[in-house]
């Protein structure tokens, strides 16, 4: 069977700007969630978000940035990053794939050239506008950037897009599409209508007055998730070819698993059963049994019905012994990114025998029962660990890593 | 407005938009294979001409100015302050 191996991170999040400073603020349990101070944030219900630690505009040229809509932006850096990380592998571009996904996709470009359409008429719409917007738009300008020929994809299943492109990623490669793909997501909305939308689901935290305690999953507490911007990426490679040249090893991926709940358009089902499937498939692809699993890094975001209906898929599917963790205590909600930036949590708590804390977790609520990590990173030797996605339309993704 | 003024004015415009050096603008010069502007930026290149220099360039017209110097001439000829 052939084997895929992790051997490129790159990330940018709430937390940092790149994969070492949001790991470590990871570990050190801080929060990215900040208060909106814009004028356009005062008359909403919820005005504080989980807003990049770094601007793009750090790292990119300016005539770069300006014909790429923020979610590309933040998809090339987490990118580059990932590919520097990787030593930039000599792939053939025909054996080079990119599979990035966005829950949202361009919504910023879009929002904003509707006003200027508004304000000024067609003419002064940007003809940047479509490229900009476009959902596949992160995927395709990592493409670019990295000359990818073998394929560039962008799975969109909401707030499982970014684990979606983790799988799909390890599916191109052991079909032999591929000897090296570039997986990840992307997402960057935060903006007046996304926070309107998700208020009126009743989906949002309005801890406006503590950004730092808003983000709370399963505690008793919790009342909605935090908006938040960001990407991580991660570079695959088919064992022999990282093995022939040399690379680095973070992990093996060794399972993926993807079902869909059939259930709502955006609530989770209650008994878990499609993310508890998707669990069992990810561990069935890696012949793993429950007990092998010392850790899950939990899609939990913070909502009344989610984390419940998690714990009971969780509690299903591995048991009550594995470590768990919400590292989205710390990072809010990244939606299509969220997968790919947990992925590279989950790796690194294998590779690191570190567990993030879940911040905020003062009083577990009652119906979770699991073995959650708090207050501090707990150290532990891991040798498999699982990461769960899930995304409105009943998307479930769970991820399995071996240690390297 | 001079010759010089628009050229110098259409060189602002590159720099904000395509990132090309001021110093590499000059009449002779083709955007497309001179100077790397590519087609939507070319629509950038001339809404924002339209505004700096008050002047109307239709689509069927974009695809003759093939240099600088013709854009220049154009704006001379057709802007407000011709």
């Amino acid at each position: 069977m052939t084997e895929v191996l992790v051997t490129g991170l790159g990330a940018t999040t709430p937390l940092g700007g790149d994969v070492a400073s949001t790991w470590a603020a990871m570990l050190a349990g801080e929060s990215g969630v900040r208060p909106l101070e814009a004028t356009w944030a005062e008359h909403l219900p919820v005005r504080i978000a989980a807003t990049l630690a770094v601007e793009p505009s750090a790292t990119l040229e300016r005539v770069e940035a300006r014909r790429l809509d923020r979610c590309q932006q933040v998809a090339l850096v987490a990118a580059r990053e990932a590919w520097a990380d990787a030593g930039s592998p000599e792939v053939d571009p025909e054996r080079l794939a990119v599979v990035i996904g966005t829950g949202i996709g361009g919504a910023l470009t879009l929002l904003g050239q509707d006003d200027i359409m508004e304000e000024k008429g067609h003419r002064r719409v940007s003809p940047l506008t479509i490229p900009m917007l476009m959902p596949n738009g992160p995927a395709a300008t990592v493409g670019l950037a990295l000359g990818a020929k073998a394929g560039v994809h962008a799975p969109v299943s909401a707030c499982a897009s970014g684990a979606e492109a983790v799988a799909w990623g390890r599916e191109l490669i052991r079909t032999d599409r591929a000897d090296v793909v570039v997986v990840g997501g992307a997402e960057a909305c935060i903006h007046p209508l996304p926070l309107a939308g998700f208020s009126q689901m009743q989906a949002l935290s309005t801890r406006n007055d503590e950004p730092g305690a808003a983000s709370r999953p399963f505690d008793k507490a919790r009342d909605g998730f935090v908006l938040g911007e960001g990407a991580g990426v991660l570079v695959l490679e088919r064992a022999e070819f990282a093995e022939a040249r040399g690379a680095r090893i973070y992990a093996r991926l060794v399972g993926t698993g993807m079902t869909a709940d059939a259930y709502h358009i955006a609530a989770p089902d209650p008994a878990g059963a499609g993310a508890a499937r998707a669990i069992r498939q990810a561990l069935a692809d890696a012949q793993l049994e429950p007990a092998d699993i010392g850790h899950v890094n939990a899609h939990a975001t913070s909502t009344p019905v989610g984390d419940t209906a998690e714990a009971v898929a969780i509690r299903d599917a591995i048991g009550e012994h594995a470590l768990v963790t919400s590292t989205k205590s710390m990072t809010g909600h990244l939606l299509g990114a969220a997968g790919a930036v947990e992925a590279i949590a989950t790796l690194l708590a294998i590779r690191d025998g570190k567990v993030p804390p879940t911040r905020n977790l003062d009083d577990p609520d009652d119906d979770i029962r699991l073995n959650i990590a708090r207050v501090q990173a707990q150290e532990v030797t891991l040798q498999a660990a699982v990461n769960d996605s899930f995304g409105f339309g009943g998307h479930n993704v769970a991820l399995v890593f071996t240690a390297a | 407005m001079t010759t010089d003024e628009i050229q110098t004015g259409l060189a602002e415009i590159l720099e904000e938009v395509a990132g090309i050096l001021p110093a590499d603008v000059s009449p002779e010069k083709s955007f497309t294979d001179d100077l790397d502007v590519d087609s939507l930026s070319m629509v950038e290149v001339v809404v924002a001409a339209e505004e700096k220099f008050d002047v109307k360039i239709p689509d069927d017209e974009v695809k003759n100015l093939r240099t600088v110097g013709d854009a220049v001439a154009y704006i001379e000829k057709h802007g407000a302050a011709a």
